[in-house]
């Protein structure tokens, strides 16, 4: 890799800093110049610790952070998507205390001391989770935006014992659009862990 | 999403007296409130988080069931017992929200959960008496498929959107609230108001009010009950119309029947008129269709909601007839 390289993911992000500077000297000149706008709230930052993969992470936080925007405006942990951010598209599932949920729902605040896993922490030891490797080997994605939500999702639904039929598999994953419509593709790396194949 | 204050109280009387104050919310799941508030529609300065709070128990016994207001929707629906004795509880959770949203929403936000009526999400459509009274209903003359077709007035025709609600109205569940006076119980059919002029208004809770717990009657013998649940799609949708049945069958009769539906009136809709027309009714789809055709009665469709009229009976037959197979 030459040094003038950048990965994809320091352009972006270095991009969406630039981006958000000039946007926020937009909002503030036009704030100044609109009388009556109410004044953006301000509120007493929150310390606390979150426990993502097994590291504790001490961070200060607005109250209104999500726990996804912690995880990825904080802790950097950008696998876990931000969707339709109303819990409706399942793109940013985690498992808290063991259990899958909508990490935009989620207040950070809200999550001092529990046990969280994003799809950073579901391999272990350099091994891909099963999940992982069986949407891998059946190709169970197209854009990719939605997959580790798919795959936390998923991979508590096997843990949970309720994939059962196919019919059972697509009524518990149903928390989780995929708008590629990899759906058959999903539903196949599911039976094939079930199986254990 | 603005900002606000975060409480944390672990007593029931600390955690009233928090909310004492102008914008305060409580918050339990959070996952109906944060999508108010990510859209405006809600804008508390302070919320009082509930989460540490000893209302996550439940038991199920002789004298029914007693849920607390903090139980998780995912929790209840997996209980042996409740799936044994209040099944139409257990078919309501399941149908409702995605496993995720189970897994964090809990029985009393479940209830106060808000409308789905998207002039009332949406703050860019400017009239809407549900959250700025006086400013006018902009789903009666707009799109109103989804909307409900009895209970509705000039002012409101909002749909409620819980599935548990339902299921709670056929089984005359009683919602226990407390204030710093102590506590009371309401009978569910008598929680929810009607939006008349002053549809902001939902409920008969008062400020200063929590709901503490869910109480439910035991289950009559040789009583079943149902939930159907018809929506637009399979799974992770609203209720265009639902079903609750809780029927009691003697010698191939219907003995006494409870029914609520859900998606077609602004609260929970008990049936009271089918209920006595069922009362002693063959259990042969032409003896329910006869009951079940007074389903609708008073009922006020509008432009594009007229198809709930005759899906409620349908519904509600089918229903009848899964729950007494």
């Amino acid at each position: 890799m030459s040094e003038f390289e950048l990965s994809r993911r320091r352009f972006i992000g270095a991009s969406a800093a630039a981006g958000g500077l000039a946007t926020a000297a937009k909002v503030g000149s036009a704030a100044a110049a609109t009388s009556g706008t109410p004044p953006m709230r301000t509120a007493e930052m929150v310390d606390l610790t979150l426990q993502v993969n097994g590291r504790r992470h001490a961070l200060t936080v607005e109250p209104r952070t999500t726990l996804l925007d912690a995880l990825r405006e904080e802790l950097r942990l950008t696998g876990t998507k931000k969707g339709c951010d109303r819990g409706s598209c399942g793109a940013c599932t985690v498992h808290v205390d063991g259990r899958r949920v909508n990490s935009c729902l989620a207040l950070a605040a809200r999550c001092q001391d529990k046990a969280i896993t994003t799809i950073e922490g579901l391999a272990e030891n350099g091994e891909l989770h099963p999940m992982q490797a069986a949407f891998l080997a059946h190709d169970g994605l197209q854009c990719g935006y939605c997959t580790p939500g798919q795959i936390m999702s998923a991979a508590a639904l096997v843990e949970e014992g309720r994939a059962v039929s196919d019919a059972a598999i697509r009524e518990w994953m149903s928390g989780n659009i995929c708008r590629c419509g990899a759906y058959p593709h999903i539903l196949a790396a599911i039976k094939d862990v079930v199986q254990g194949g | 999403m603005e900002n606000f204050t975060l409480a944390s109280p672990t007593t029931i009387e600390a955690a009233l007296a928090a909310a004492q104050q102008a914008d305060a919310k409580f918050i339990a799941g959070g996952t109906d409130l944060l999508q108010l508030m990510k859209d405006h529609v809600e804008r508390p300065q302070r919320l009082v988080d509930l989460e540490g709070l000893p209302l996550d128990k439940f038991s199920i016994g002789e004298d029914g069931a007693r849920i607390g207001a903090l139980v998780r929707m995912s929790d209840l629906a997996d209980d042996a017992d409740l799936r044994r004795h209040y099944p139409v509880i257990a078919e309501a959770l399941l149908a409702s929200a995605s496993p995720q949203v189970r897994n964090m929403a809990t029985i009393g936000g479940n209830l106060l959960q808000r409308t789905r009526c998207g002039y009332f999400r949406d703050v860019g459509f400017t009239a809407c008496n549900k959250r700025h009274p006086g400013s006018g209903c902009g789903a009666i003359l707009g799109v109103n498929r989804l909307h409900a077709v009895l209970g509705g007035s000039d002012y409101c025709i909002a749909t409620h959107a819980s599935d548990l609600a339902v299921a709670l109205a056929a089984l005359d569940a009683r919602i226990e609230v407390q204030d710093s006076d102590g506590t009371r119980k309401i009978p569910i059919n008598e929680f929810y108001l009607l939006p008349g002029d002053t549809p902001d208004r939902e409920t008969t809770l008062t400020l200063g009010e929590i709901i503490t717990a869910v109480h439910v009657p035991p289950p009559a013998n040789s009583e079943r009950s149902l939930y159907l649940k018809l929506r637009d799609r399979a799974s992770f949708e609203f209720a265009l119309v639902s079903a609750a049945v809780v029927v009691a069958v003697e010698d191939g009769r219907i003995r006494a029947a409870r029914v609520a539906m859900g998606g077609v009136g602004t609260r929970p809709w008990r049936l009271p008129a089918v209920e006595t027309a069922l009362a002693g009714a063959a259990l042969t789809r032409e003896a329910l269709m006869d009951a079940t055709a007074h389903a609708a009665e008073g009922a006020r469709p509008l432009n594009d909601n007229r198809f709930k009229i005759p899906l409620m009976q349908r519904a509600l037959t089918r229903a009848l007839l899964t729950a007494t197979a």
